[in-house]
């Protein structure tokens, strides 16, 4: 079985994407059946992964020793490129990873998308979504990365516009769209310069020769370019700042698309690319420091705006910006291990969150607003305690998965600090804050809607098993998924990394410190909004801070900030090019068919219809070309047919 | 050849008639001058002909067979723009030229 799944790791992707094909071709007509070949596939694409994940930690496959297959996939003389299979630790976690939070979000999906007249085809994107991400994740290649990755963007908008009767769903897939694609375009110039270059984009030919990059006769200025644009991709993809506004906007879709867009494929596709592409980053400190800044910034920022955010999904979605901002961080600070083993742990929490969350909207017909909700434990049992056990995960309690993740990008970022790096103290800082306020407003989320009094208005009732079944395991996995990387066997440091596997000592006092954090964030979540039952205080709190209470509810008001800069700039800059392509473009086309129409009118007139006009010429004609002979030059002659005396 | 002639009398004789033709084939209006004048211009074109043959290979007869050629094809030629002219000429009533410019734009 590992073996068979060692050699055969392309069917991961593939099983899904035939179950696409089969959907779209054959069974649309029949939801049921639809649906249960989606999860079907998935659910073989998850055992094979599971068979491989194993595979390849039992007969160590490092990130140095990949295995690898591929074949020619086309080329011209010298320019070959390749498309293959690779599979190190890192790849084989991804599969394991992603394949299992895909099943249990379409199993969760047979029940949340009920009734749905586009089920079968909703089913077919998940399928395909899937597909693209579990591609992704295997490509030996940048430029097989690269198609895959313009996949799992594709299949992102199809799903985020998944109701297209909405408006404002419509516009969000636009948006993530458009937004990812002005990322896509920084990393395909990127990409460009390392195939030109390097004259590949294999990645483990590149990791070979991209070290050398001074024989080569490349600077280390025009390295740092290449990195950094390369960098641009995973900015918009996993929405760091400032190209985050669309994943916010990204929950238009179906529940179940937000959780595996923030979860399992679209957003941490980014993160894994940086991480697949370290040792660019490795050589160039400049772009490590770009990646550390981008990814604390972005986690703060997103935090700051988290706070105060009433809809339940759009909260999850800034906690999303935030965690991927850690991992970026961790990566930025050269950690593979810690940014892989917090993008592990965070699919499953989040996934968790998500589903949790629908599961609420389900009960209570969309309504969104945390304010609106109360006491909802009680009635939904299953959908809260696995909620809080997300909420304590992402806060970082022991023994909780995200704990153990948080703490290592912590620990790896004061490393770094210490490491004679001035400003990693400010990056710390700026996490263990981060920390401070995720802790807050998921409890004051979780404190709002599921605990207090309950609101009269509302008849939650639980979700059916086929919901709550996917919330449970992905609890169980929230729970003790994070004792993989304790820092007393760090067996995920030992399998996953970059470099020398990190032996660090466990540093207790900043695991109490990260604990204080999270309890501090907790409490004052709990005296703000639970202690105080009618929430006169936060009320208080907010009109007494307005100013901030509005720049934080309003995102810093970057969306109006795009607005402006698209109304403004972005469309007095297409008047004149519209101008231009009016006026100077067309205008010489235009304009040569328009000398042809007028010459053509002048020259109509020398038909008269009378022969002997035409014979006048004819004469003429003659009589020129005889002058010509008789008394030109040779060269004249020679172009009248070659005649020379 | 002992007589003073010399090609350049027939060359010249050649080039005169044609140019007679030829305007006379421009300016005409009346259709069957026209043809006339094309008359004069084949005329030209086959003195020169057999005056170049004779000077040029006597023994050899090339020129006065092109000009035999000449004159059967102008001949067919001619009964042809006749026809044509006939033609014309009933339905319109006319054969001056300036009344025939149907091919005008």
């Amino acid at each position: 079985m590992v073996e068979f799944a060692l050699g055969h790791a392309w069917l991961v992707p593939l099983l899904p994407a035939m179950a696409f094909a089969i959907i779209v071709f054959l069974t649309r007509p029949l939801p049921k059946l639809s649906s249960s070949i989606s999860v079907l596939a998935m659910a073989s694409s998850f055992v094979l992964a599971a068979a491989i994940a194993y595979g390849v930690f039992t007969n160590p496959h490092f990130i140095e020793e990949p295995l690898v297959y591929s074949l020619r996939w086309f080329g011209m003389e010298e320019f070959t490129v390749k498309v293959g299979v690779m599979l190190d630790p890192t790849s084989a976690m991804m599969l394991f990873m992603v394949s299992l939070v895909a099943t249990l979000i379409q199993i969760y999906s047979t029940g949340y998308m009920e009734g749905d007249p586009q089920y079968s085809v909703f089913f077919s994107y998940m399928s395909l979504f899937a597909a693209s991400m579990l591609g992704l994740v295997i490509s030996s290649n940048l430029l097989q990365m690269f198609v895959m990755w313009e996949l799992v963007g594709l299949c992102s908008y199809l799903l985020i516009g998944f109701y297209t009767f909405k408006i404002s769903a419509r516009e969000a897939a636009k948006k993530a769209f458009m937004t990812t694609r002005i990322g896509d375009f920084g990393m395909l110039l990127g990409l460009l310069f390392l195939q030109i270059l390097f004259g590949t984009l294999d990645l483990t030919e590149l990791a070979q020769r991209v070290p050398n990059y001074e024989q080569l006769g490349i600077s280390i200025g025009l390295l740092t370019l290449i990195a950094i644009l390369v960098f641009i991709g995973p900015i918009g993809k996993s929405g760091q700042f400032p190209l985050h506004v669309w994943l916010p906007d990204a929950m238009e879709g179906p529940t179940p698309v937000s959780a595996l867009i923030h979860a399992a494929t679209m957003v941490v596709a980014g993160v894994y690319l940086v991480g697949r592409t370290l040792f660019l980053f490795a050589e160039v400190p400049g772009a490590m420091e770009v990646v550390a800044f981008t990814g604390a910034f972005t986690a703060l920022f997103a935090a700051t705006i988290a706070i105060t955010q009433r809809e339940i999904k759009r909260i999850l979605a800034y906690s999303t910006v935030s965690q991927l901002g850690y991992m970026m961080l961790a990566l930025g600070v050269g950690s593979l291990s810690a940014s892989m083993f917090h993008l592990w742990t965070h699919a499953f929490f989040k996934a968790l969150m998500f589903l949790a969350a629908g599961s609420v909207l389900h009960a209570l017909h969309d309504k969104a607003d945390v304010w609106k909700m109360g006491g909802l434990i009680k009635k939904m049992p299953i959908t809260g305690w696995t909620f809080v056990i997300g909420g304590l995960a992402i806060a970082g309690i022991p023994p909780f998965a995200g704990f153990w993740s948080k703490d290592e990008i912590l620990a790896v970022t004061l490393q770094y600090a210490n490491h004679g790096h001035g400003f990693g103290y400010v990056l710390f800082f700026m996490a263990a804050f981060t920390a401070f306020l995720t802790a807050f407003y998921m409890w004051r989320m979780i404190f709002l809607a599921f605990f207090g009094q309950e609101k009269p208005e509302n008849h939650p009732h639980e979700s059916p098993l086929n919901m709550t079944f996917p919330l449970m395991v992905l609890a169980g996995f929230a729970t003790v998924g994070g004792l993989v990387g304790t820092p007393w066997a760090n067996l995920w440091g030992e399998w996953i990394h970059f470099g020398q596997p990190h032996h660090g000592e466990p540093a207790y006092g900043l695991m109490l410190l990260s604990v204080v954090i999270a309890v501090a964030g907790i409490g004052l979540a709990y005296m703000l909004y639970l202690k105080d039952e009618e929430k006169q205080r936060a009320k208080q709190l907010a009109e007494k801070y307005q100013a901030i209470y509005n720049l934080s509810y309003n995102k810093y008001y970057i969306d109006e900030l795009y607005q402006w800069f698209t109304r403004k700039v972005v469309d007095a800059g297409a008047k004149v090019l519209y101008w231009f392509d009016i006026y100077f473009v067309d205008g010489v086309v235009n304009g040569l068919a328009k000398f042809t129409r007028v010459s053509g009118q002048g020259f109509r007139y020398f038909q008269t219809g009378k022969m002997q006009t035409y014979a006048l010429f004819f004469f003429l004609g003659l009589l020129v070309i005889t002058v010509v002979l008789a008394f030109g030059d040779s060269t004249s002659a020679g172009i009248m047919g070659g005649v020379k005396s | 050849m002992g007589t003073g002639l010399n090609p350049s009398y027939f060359i010249g004789l050649s080039a005169a008639l044609f140019a007679i033709g030829a305007f006379g084939a421009i300016s005409k209006k009346n259709a069957i001058a026209v043809l006339i004048s094309i008359e004069l211009m084949l005329s030209a074109v086959n003195i020169n002909l057999v005056a170049i043959n004779k000077f040029l290979t006597p023994e050899a007869f090339i020129g006065q067979i092109f000009a035999i050629f000449v004159i059967t094809v102008a001949a067919a030629e001619v009964g042809l723009g006749l026809a044509i002219v006939i033609a014309i000429f009933r339905n319109r009533h006319s054969v001056n030229l300036d009344d025939f410019d149907l091919m005008k734009w």
